[in-house]
């Protein structure tokens, strides 16, 4: 049976600016920073209020992916095409302003919807998330 | 291909651009000028156009325009407003401009768009921001054109010069 993801990829640009953005502005826990033999840099993530999903923040141009390939992925981001997600919280409002305070970006703001109040955050790289505080 | 150029260059003007269409995207209501868009992203006002044109396929202006008919059609679905209200609410200043801007985006007219909505009963269950990224998200490519990287490739083709 399968009962949850337990790693999102996150394609990042730096991988230094996206450890501090995602621990020090979203108040994610660091769970691993390793140096691989390959030469990739296995950097994860995990939100404050879950105790499973993590984040694995990746760099293309350190990745399986070939230089061509990895640039095209860069350029993804930065131009803002990509979105691994929704992220879930009990506070939108309350989250969004103290967030925008630490200087996150987000591209909506905080908005009621039939299934809860939602605003639209953007990562330092350029990924953009849902930002949802469901109803009920 | 394009990825000949310095990614590293792609991506640093690629961001820059990206800042610059989300503050289109939080500032829709406002008359932010293409020029100050521009200078904020570090280029020149007709190399802007240009380059987000050839990042994203349609110019800054139009994709105001856009994001501001999808604000409209959100309020039309969801808020008990006029059209008239929703029109000055949105960012446009005349009333015959955003029908005719809605009409030419939408298929028809705003009052339509919100009696058909009306008859298909409550929203779908589908995430307001996914809806919103696929309307002014990404449009499709022009023919033959890759967008992946950005002003690239197809800087200085054919874009408009009014934004």
């Amino acid at each position: 049976m399968i009962n949850g993801i337990s790693i999102v990829s996150v394609w990042v640009l730096d991988q230094d600016s996206a450890r501090e953005f995602y621990t020090g502005k979203l108040g994610f826990e660091l769970t691993n920073d390793i140096k691989l033999d390959n030469g990739m840099r296995w950097l994860t993530v995990r939100p404050p209020g879950n105790a499973g999903q993590e984040f694995l923040l990746m760099d293309p141009s350190h990745s399986m992916l070939d230089e061509q390939t990895a640039a095209a992925v860069r350029g993804l981001v930065a131009k803002g095409a990509l979105s691994p997600g929704v992220m879930a919280t009990t506070d939108c409002r309350g989250d969004y302003e103290a967030l925008v305070t630490r200087g996150v970006e987000f591209s909506q703001p905080p908005a009621e919807r039939p299934y809860g109040v939602e605003a639209i955050l953007r990562d330092d790289s350029g990924n953009w998330f849902s930002f949802t505080q469901r109803t009920g | 291909m394009g990825l000949g150029r310095s990614a590293a260059t792609d991506v640093t003007s690629l961001r820059m651009l990206r800042k610059a269409r989300d503050r289109i995207d939080r500032d829709y209501r406002e008359e932010i000028g293409i020029a100050a868009l521009a200078s904020g992203a570090g280029y020149s006002r007709e190399h802007f156009i240009r380059a987000f044109h050839a990042a994203y396929g349609e110019t800054p202006g139009r994709y105001r325009t856009r994001r501001r008919v999808e604000r409209a059609r959100d309020l039309l679905r969801s808020a008990n407003l006029t059209v008239t209200e929703i029109c000055y609410l949105v960012g446009f200043s005349s009333v015959g401009t955003f029908s005719s801007r809605f009409s030419e985006l939408t298929g028809m007219s705003p009052t339509r768009y919100r009696a058909e909505a009306a008859a298909r009963g409550g929203p779908a269950p589908i995430p307001g921001c996914f809806a919103l990224m696929w309307e002014t998200g990404l449009p499709a490519a022009p023919a033959g054109q890759d967008r992946t990287c950005g002003e690239a490739r197809g800087a200085g083709t054919g874009v408009p010069s009014g934004a």
